[in-house]
């Protein structure tokens, strides 16, 4: 019997890859079929057939075509871009204080913020519908990205404190020691050596954002500034007769590219072991 | 470069407890000082707190006459090498040196100057583009020191730099601390539980224990006149071997036999107020094969008769373990060494005793040994307070 780290027969690794292919399958063949359906043309969208006949960009077209999908798909972008920054931001500054320092309510304020990430976010919509008219936001860009603030902080500074932990505080006190301000301990020091938590945060936050529907289908009422999300139950055919799964489909593989692009663009960022070395290990 | 000034300085923590109590303490310009004892006795607080890295409660601490308890640390113009590095792993080393010089403002001349300097002092000029995570322990330790050098700096503060190294490593890196220290000719405070660092590095020891300093002086007045059971106790490895002992017309009566007190001896005791029951203490040194003694000499000692329980040849010398029937010494000092060393738990019954024996000497494991001991190098303690009764200053 081969154990764990033992030589791997070929028998085992045969298993191993069958698991794998099974959850890959799993997993991707709904992505698969979005796709196919995309680049079919609204002749052969119901011939059931997961390999189109012919490959046909009619779907991708149409969605440019229309302001609706332009416009949410800028919507999207703008707002999910304004709300993970400050997210980051601020849980960066939380999130030090509190992996940094002792003050009073300290326990609670991480408490609290766990518990509005808990709350059920359906239980919201209906007072800040009526919160967001009061105050004449509703339907505008800050609109969407106070609650996706709100609602992502909570994440981030559970994030973020993880990995200030994790950094030696002696750094701190050696900057400190070699002269510098707390403000450049933090920017020279502890800000870059937090990078790779920094940029984990805002991929978590920014899929948050960016795949809301939720929120930007309650608390949006035009294409001012609806998002993707919320505009793609709005699609229509370009005739009543028609069946919009080709467009949707279209819009949705569109909105998934965003996505892998800021996740591969930050993920070379994301150093493993940047902080080994600093101290005796 | 300055002297630095610890006046009544006191460190007393939100919830009331007192980490360092009214050290009092005089550094002066160039000084090497060692502060050493167990752990949690408050010898890193202090550090700290002449770093600036912790509040001083209590006292005023002064780094070239000015008082600096209220400044940042950065204002104070000292440099602290740290017991883990504390290395910036994202900078090279070559960066890491030249923060200090950077932050300072210093121009681009310069720095490559200093650094360069810094590295040839310390042998790293071939590593100065490679990150600290590329380096051994040893190449991290000397950028810690580089870092600190660079900037020319009032004061130097180590924290434990070198307990992090190997046994070889340490022993020299520790040369090299000392050299370079004598070569800078700057004020140093070196923390350490290392009573052989402190012996070894230091122009001056400050052993403490509980937040209370001990006693301050040269490590061989320390050795030769302990203040107190703790300081006899800690300073020395092999340690000092405690024996309780009676007083009894001018001699001691212990389990190693009867011994006439000499006129130094009995001289010293009659200025302290000595009790009866005292604890007896002498250096392994000082304990020798009785075989080896010669006839004259004899006298001014007492011999015992003892199996040899563990015999380690040293080659220069050999240590001969004993395990003597009666009950060991206990005092308050020795119960906080015992803490410290983890030797709470050791089975005890009985005394044991370490002595260093001459290599020439004949005596074998399992077998008896006659064994001498000189009764002029004896040190007599009072159980209750631990005070050294025959403590002298000279």
């Amino acid at each position: 019997m081969a154990g764990i780290g033992g030589a791997e027969t070929t028998q085992k690794k045969v298993g191993w890859s069958l698991l794998n292919l099974v959850v890959v399958i799993y997993a991707l063949f709904p992505v698969l079929w979005i796709l196919s359906l995309s680049l079919k043309s609204s002749k052969t969208l119901a011939d059931g057939n997961l390999i189109p006949r012919e490959i046909s960009f009619e779907n991708y077209r149409n969605i440019f075509a229309t302001t609706e999908f332009v416009r949410a798909l800028a919507n999207s972008i703008g707002i999910a871009i304004i709300a993970t920054a400050i997210a980051v931001v601020f849980g960066t500054m939380a999130a030090y204080a509190i992996a940094r320092l002792d003050f009073p309510g300290k326990n609670l304020l991480v408490g609290v913020s766990l518990l509005i990430a808990m709350f059920p976010q359906v239980s919201l919509v209906s007072p800040l519908f009526e919160i967001e008219r009061g105050l004449g936001i509703f339907d505008t860009w800050p609109g969407l990205i106070l609650p996706y603030i709100t609602f992502a902080l909570p994440l981030a500074i559970y994030t973020l404190s993880a990995f200030f932990r994790e950094i030696p505080w002696e750094l701190e006190k050696a900057a400190k020691m070699d002269g510098a301000t707390p403000g450049q301990a933090f920017r020279k020091v502890i800000a870059p050596l937090a990078a790779p938590g920094v940029f984990t945060t805002a991929i978590l936050v920014f899929i948050f954002c960016w795949n809301d529907f939720l929120f930007a289908i309650s608390l949006t009422s035009t294409e001012q500034s609806r998002t993707v999300p919320a505009a793609l139950s709005f699609f229509t055919g370009s005739s009543q007769f028609e069946d919009p799964a080709g467009s949707i489909s279209a819009a949705a593989v569109v909105i998934t590219i965003p996505i892998i692009l800021f996740v591969l663009f930050f993920q070379r960022r994301i150093v493993a072991g940047l902080t080994s070395g600093a101290v005796k290990g | 470069m300055a002297e630095i000034v610890l006046d009544k300085v006191t460190k007393r923590y939100p919830d009331g407890a007192l980490a360092v109590q009214e050290v009092n303490l005089e550094i002066a310009d160039g000084e090497f000082i060692i502060l050493v004892g167990p752990s949690g006795c408050g010898k890193s607080t202090t550090l700290n707190m002449i770093a600036g890295l912790e509040d001083i409660t209590d006292g005023e601490l002064r780094i070239g006459g000015q008082r600096v308890n209220e400044r940042a640390p950065k204002d104070r113009d000292i440099a602290m090498v740290f017991q883990s590095y504390a290395l910036y792993p994202h900078m090279t080393v070559k960066e890491n040196m030249a923060f200090p010089l950077r932050l300072a403002k210093v121009d681009n001349a310069t720095v490559e100057r200093k650094v360069s300097e810094a590295a040839e002092i310390l042998d790293l000029t071939q590593h100065l583009d490679r990150k600290p995570s590329n380096l051994s322990g040893g190449q991290r330790q000397r950028v810690a020191m580089g870092r600190a050098i660079v900037r020319s700096p009032k004061a130097f503060l180590m924290d434990e730099p070198l307990s992090n190294l190997d046994a070889k490593l340490r022993v020299q890196m520790r040369t090299s601390v000392s050299r370079l220290q004598k070569q800078l000719g700057t004020t140093t405070v070196y923390v350490t539980h290392d009573q052989t660092e402190a012996m070894t590095l230091g122009d001056r020891v400050v052993v403490m224990r509980g937040g209370i300093v001990q006693q301050i002086g040269a490590p061989q007045f320390l050795y030769d006149n302990p203040a107190n059971l703790f300081v006899a106790g800690f300073i020395g490895s092999p340690s000092m071997n405690f024996v309780p002992a009676t007083i009894e017309d001018g001699s001691l009566r212990s389990a190693l036999g009867t011994v006439t007190m000499t006129d130094r001896v009995r001289r010293l005791l009659e200025g302290a107020d000595a009790p009866r029951e005292v604890i007896m203490g002498i250096r392994p040194e000082h304990f020798e094969d009785a075989a080896l003694v010669e006839a004259s000499a004899r006298s001014a000692g007492c011999t015992f008769d003892s199996q040899v329980e563990v015999l380690e040849s040293m080659g220069s010398d050999k240590y001969a373990y004993f395990s003597l029937s009666g009950e060991a010494a206990s005092a308050a000092d020795l119960e906080d060494l015992a803490a410290d060393a983890h030797a709470e738990d050791v089975p005890g019954g009985g005394i044991s005793l370490v002595t260093r024996l001459s290599s020439a000497s004949g005596a074998r494991e399992g077998e008896s040994a006659e064994i001498w001991f000189d009764a002029d190098k004896v040190q007599l303690f009072d159980p209750s307070s631990g005070k050294n009764l025959t403590y002298t200053e000279r």
